[in-house]
């Protein structure tokens, strides 16, 4: 992905944006039409008031006398048109609001499916954020621009240029008493404004300081108590509020300067056409109703031109938005799926890892070359420290992302030529991170097989003997586990898991270990159900502990992208390499002497 | 309506001055406005007319005109001015002295206030609510003068001709209805839209932060399903909401424009029969083309008021909070202060005198708990998840108030002492680990004097000497939030080396040393048991009489072993004490040291 950063898109920069997204969103070439209707019905009732004013002036209401005929036939032509003008109004804005959100919705969810469609390689922990960014707040952007700033774009710019064309006709040389007087007007607002920007960019950076330190003084409370550190907090959350009100009030400078600064400058341009209109007007041929018109028309300037200098900057960032979503649906999908699949036979499968590399997009190799058999219905541990690439390998049999080069054959196929829905069924990973979705239990462990019953669900429990764990729970399976399964303890959480790929039945069985801690009751369950799950499976488990790698029948010991050792406990244990010095200093620390490896207390 | 004026009165008593001269701002403005539209329609009549159409005007009447259009129209910039700078002192700084308010509260009220509610919204309450219960101040100066608006502008309506001031009665009160009727409509499907971009947001945070499961359970088509009918009722909602505005918009701007051609019909008959001028009719209409945004901003300000008023019932709610009590710091002093910041010299005596401890409507935690930990004893207490180990340490740390019973520490009840009392001689090490964004040393300190060989000394003790001396600028580097990521065993032996640079007399681990390496952690466990604040003096340290008083809450065998002795809690009590020999006799003792031992290990 090219990063857009820089807020600033220039000219050319805008026309390759406005281009590219509508190759992304042809619902906009419907949009075009009703925009240019509604500018015109909008522009059109504004400056017909001027326009009535003047000819009533001059033909009606005349020094020799009123003529009320010809002024009762004006207004009514004028409320007619006004009259249509509603109509016009309200039937193209409704347009136009429901292309834009067809448009936007459209987008929406095509980003969404994209960001789903990518390899997993692009969803680090880091990028989530920004990810999940695209397809809410950067959509919310455009949104708000479509509801008011591009409207305002069009129907101002029409105004204006509508508004110097009839003083035109009325008289260049007024035309241009009132260009000379808004045209220093122009520099300065767009300084201004820009300041203004700064500002409130400033703002928000405050802003955020603030729910900084409240959030610390919130989330630390009991640190806070424990240290006596009452006083010292309450200075530092007093500072940044002091600070965030100091940056609003430099906001509020120019929030209260801009507008009367355009006022003064229409309100001056306003005297300057008086009064050169009634010095010069007689000799430049413009009559009192004209020049009363010109006031009113000054008053139609001022409003479109404020307008324009704030939705410029409101469409540089609108821009940049849609440029960072036009981006990811750029982003070509690596993980392609086979257009002619091989079936995976059934049962224990084995896995055969040839020569694979693997480098992520951004960042650098990770795998180097592995090699390795692993066969049917055996128990594999990875072992190895952070960033050794234990855990790239374990995505890689689950296909969540290709090898660079080499390939990976699981019960003989390569996994590319392996349909989605035959991988779903027998391959299944179960991450470390215990993520559950925001509903029952049931339903959580039902994701593991979409046609599962309950029936289905409560015999997965029951084989991995985790029944009484879940009847033990507020509300048994229909327990709700909280936002990401927060309410459950990253134990728990595993055991949903755990029950979910049972269901799956899957031959091979990708196991990726909790690092942090997990209380010692649910431990002892956690292990039970694991070792009932993997029987008469092949399974792979990325170990943190060195528990789960004695009683495997294979250890793979890894070492900055390579398998450095390989073979079984007690073999690594007696060669007395890096595995052998893992194990002592666990053993050290952990046992008693004289506690036999099966862990008897007594 | 009327909890929004008592919400303005008590921002204007606060700050009345920034109030007052925002009104007056906004009463020059609507004054001004008036002002500017019987300036032109006496330019129309005196200059303009007689100039073009008449026999012409002196010079110096010309130059009046022009003098009194610039004149109004400054006095009418600096009055906006004057409006919005004053108007926004006055909103800002209600918003500071609510922020400070309940950022105080948050600070001042006893725990279970905190442990009874999320944080997140904590934070809304110092963030969002105070903002938008002041977003009513917002257009409150403007709203202020809109009465001044309407009499001044009816009089110059009626001074000109009653037929003006009627076609104004007519078509005003019509706006103020419209554009009622019209934030009531949109309210409804606003407020829907706005949910449903909250749903669409919790749908795509959920979904992509949970994709490995998404994928590994073969769940993309359902999730972009899933998305896609939110983002559908989103915009239902956005559509519904844009048929009201396009029902309204167009009716609300045009009425002006068609009031305008009535008052030139009317002023053309008037004009006629010689009632009223040109310039009459000019003021009129200019000043009917002028009067839609003062409605508007009425309109805003009744829009915003039943917000403001519910976050303002948020903000009183915790507003209204009691405070935990800070009793009278010299009652309960042990001793005097030491340069550590510890109250005492050498290890004290902690007890637990028939304490018993219930969360706010919950079943006890713990009941008629006694407990004594000798001066300088190393005690671990042991028990299954729930079974009220961490309440234990609350009460000792005076986190929390026994519900029934007394805490004592050196012999003086936690209560007498207060939470500022109790910290002086406890130290304690939270389960949960937790760094401020600031620099490694002033976590350490926090707030405390210390010197570099006393931070030395503590984080050598802790052994995180290495890894300090490791990171960019050592001591100064910026850790926590926004700083360097350090791992789950390094901050725990920060929280560790904060705690023994307190030279505390009783030293408490709830659990803290989970993510550090059984081998350095009995190190660590080996050098607490040695003081750590005096000087060592062949190698014995003096100032104190040996080391702290220690409490241990641990899941390794290890760790507990090293303790003096084993308190067994079991159902909110002490079921047995000893060695640790001695108490795997008890079954349930047994039971659970088995289970230690088999999930022991590293992580």
């Amino acid at each position: 992905m090219t990063d857009v950063d820089s807020r600033r898109i220039d000219g050319v920069g805008a026309i390759s944006v406005l281009r590219r997204g509508m190759a992304a969103s042809p619902e906009l070439r419907d949009g075009a039409l009703y925009t240019a209707a509604m500018a015109l019905a909008v522009a059109g009732g504004k400056l017909l008031i001027p326009l009535l004013i003047q000819v009533v002036m001059d033909v009606s209401i005349t020094a020799d006398g009123v003529r009320l005929g010809w002024a009762v036939v004006l207004c009514a032509v004028a409320a007619a048109l006004v009259v249509g003008s509603v109509f016009l109004g309200k039937i193209t804005y409704f347009r136009l609001v429901r292309t834009a959100e067809n448009v936007l919705l459209g987008l929406r969810v095509r980003t969404f499916e994209h960001l789903h469609r990518l390899s997993l390689a692009e969803h680090t922990a880091s990028k989530k954020g920004v990810l999940t960014a695209r397809v809410t707040s950067d959509v919310e952007t455009l949104t708000q621009f479509a509801q008011w700033g591009a409207i305002a774009w069009i129907i101002d710019s029409v105004q204006v240029v509508a508004v110097l064309f009839i003083m035109a006709v009325y008289s260049w040389q007024l035309t241009l008493v009132v260009l000379v007087f808004h045209l220093p007007l122009l520099p300065v607002l767009r300084w201004m404004q820009s300041r203004q920007l700064v500002a409130y960019e400033n703002l928000r950076t405050r802003v955020s300081d603030t729910l900084g330190v409240v959030s610390e003084s919130v989330h630390g409370v009991e640190v806070v108590r424990a240290y006596g550190y009452r006083e010292q907090m309450r200075r530092r959350v007093h500072g940044v509020i002091d600070a965030q009100y100091d940056q609003q009030m430099v906001a509020a400078r120019y929030f209260s300067l801009v507008l009367p600064l355009t006022d003064v400058f229409g309100v001056t341009a306003i005297a300057s056409v008086v009064g050169a209109g009634v010095w010069w007007g007689g000799a430049w041929g413009v009559t009192s109703g004209e020049l009363v018109a010109f006031v009113f028309l000054c008053n139609l300037l001022v409003s479109p031109i404020t307008n324009l200098g704030e939705v410029l900057d409101q469409t540089q960032t609108a821009l940049a938005g849609w440029w960072k979503i036009l981006d990811v649906l750029d982003t070509e999908v690596e993980v392609a799926e086979p257009s002619t699949a091989v079936p995976l036979p059934t049962g224990a499968l084995d896995v055969r890892v040839e020569a694979v590399d693997f480098a992520y997009r951004q960042g650098g190799r990770v795998l180097h070359g592995i090699d390795v058999s692993l066969p049917a219905g055996a128990s594999v541990a990875v072992v190895g420290e952070t960033g050794s690439g234990k855990t790239t390998l374990a995505k890689l049999m689950a296909r969540l992302a290709d090898p660079t080069s080499g390939r990976v054959l699981v019960g003989g196929v390569d996994l590319r030529d392996v349909s989605a829905e035959d991988r779903r069924r027998s391959i299944r990973m179960v991450p470390q991170d215990g993520f559950l979705f925001d509903t029952s239990i049931a339903e959580n462990i039902q994701f593991g097989r979409p046609d599962a019953t309950t029936g289905d669900v409560e015999a997965a429990l029951e084989a991995l003997d985790l029944t009484d764990w879940v009847n033990g729970l507020g509300a048994g399976l229909d327990t709700r586990v909280g936002e990401r399964g927060e309410s459950l303890s990253v134990g728990e959480r595993q055991l949903v898991a755990l029950a979910r790929a049972h269901l799956a039945d899957p031959g091979l069985l990708v196991l990726d270990e909790a690092t942090s801690a997990v209380d010692p009751e649910t431990e002892t369950t956690l292990e039970r159900a694991l070792e009932r799950l993997a029987a008469g499976r092949t399974t792979i488990s990325v170990a943190h502990r060195l528990s789960t790698a004695e009683r495997s029948d294979l250890v793979l010991v890894f070492d900055a992208g390579r398998i450095a050792e390989q073979g079984s406990h007690d073999d690594l244990v007696a060669r007395g390499g890096v595995y052998a010095g893992l194990y002592r200093s666990w053993l050290g620390g952990t046992r008693s002497p004289g506690t036999s490896r099966e862990g008897t207390a007594r | 309506m009327r909890r929004g004026w008592r919400l303005v009165r008590r921002s204007f008593r606060a700050h009345s001055g920034a109030h007052t001269l925002g009104i007056m701002g906004a009463n020059v403005f609507a004054l001004a406005v008036v002002g500017f539209t019987v300036v032109v329609g006496r330019v129309t009549d005196e200059v303009i007319v007689p100039g073009l159409d008449g026999d012409g005007v002196s010079r110096q009447s010309l130059l009046v005109a022009v003098a009194f259009i610039t004149a109004v129209g400054v006095i009418r910039g600096v009055s906006i001015m004057t409006r919005r700078w004053f108007n926004m002192l006055a909103t800002v700084r209600t918003q500071r002295t609510w922020r400070r308010a309940v950022t105080d509260q948050f600070l001042d009220v006893p725990l279970s206030f905190h442990y009874s509610r999320p944080a997140g919204q904590l934070l809304a309450h110092a963030d969002a609510d105070v903002e938008v219960a002041t977003s009513m101040l917002k257009p409150l100066a403007f709203s202020m003068s809109v009465v001044m608006l309407a009499v001044a502008a009816l009089v110059s309506l009626l001074v000109v001709h009653p037929l003006f001031a009627l076609v104004a009665v007519v078509m005003f009160p019509t706006l103020t209805f419209l554009n009622r009727r019209f934030t009531r409509a949109v309210e409804v499907p606003a407020a829907r839209g706005q949910a449903a971009v909250g749903e669409i947001s919790g749908i795509a945070h959920e979904s992509l932060d949970g994709i490995l499961v998404v994928k590994t359970l073969g769940r993309e088509r359902l999730e972009v399903d899933r998305f896609a009918e939110a983002a559908s009722r989103l915009r239902e909602h956005r559509l519904a909401a844009g048929r009201i505005r396009s029902d309204y918009a167009p009716l609300y701007y045009s009425l002006p424009q068609l009031g305008i051609i009535v008052l030139l019909l009317v002023g053309a008959w008037l004009v006629d029969g010689g009632s009223v001028s040109i310039g009459d009719v000019v003021q009129a209409m200019s000043l009917f083309s002028v009067l839609t945004l003062p409605m508007e901003i009425l309109g805003y300000m009744f829009q915003e008021i039943p917000r403001s008023v519910v976050a303002m019932d948020r903000i009183n709610r915790v507003l209204a909070e009691p405070t935990e009590l800070h009793p009278d710091p010299a009652a309960g002093e042990l001793t005097g202060s030491t340069p550590g910041g510890s109250g005492v010299v050498g290890p004290v005596v902690v007890e637990f005198d028939g304490v018993g401890f219930s969360y706010p409507g919950g079943p006890p935690v713990l009941s008629d708990l006694d407990l004594r930990l000798n001066p300088g004893e190393t005690v671990a207490l042991v028990g299954a998840t729930g079974s009220g180990k961490s309440t234990a340490v609350a009460l000792l740390a005076g986190l929390v108030p026994p519900t029934v019973g007394e805490v004592r520490v050196g012999g003086v009840a936690t209560s007498a002492l207060g939470p500022e009392g109790v910290t002086r001689t406890v130290a304690t090490v939270l389960q949960e680990t937790f760094l401020f964004a600031d620099s490694v040393r002033a976590n350490l300190s926090l707030g405390i004097e210390v010197d570099d060989d006393e931070l030395a000394r503590a984080l050598a003790a802790a052994s995180a000497d290495g890894f300090v001396a490791e990171l960019p600028t050592g001591l100064d580097t910026v850790v926590g939030e926004r700083g360097i990521m350090l791992s789950g065993g390094q901050r725990q032996r920060l929280a560790i080396a904060r705690a023994l640079l307190r030279q505390p007399a009783v030293l408490v681990l709830d659990d803290a040393t989970s993510a550090i390496d059984p081998v350095v952690e009995a190190e660590i466990l080996e050098s607490l048991r040695r003081p750590v604040g005096g000087d060592m003096v062949g190698g014995r340290p003096v100032g104190f009489d040996g080391p702290p008083t220690l409490l241990v809450i641990a899941h390794r065998m290890a760790t507990i072993r090293l303790a003096d002795r084993v308190l067994f809690l079991e159902g909110g009590r002490i079921a047995a004490s000893g060695v640790h020999d001695e108490l795997l006799e008890v079954e349930a003792y047994a039971a659970l040291a088995q289970a230690y031992e088999m999930a022991g290990g590293p992580r």
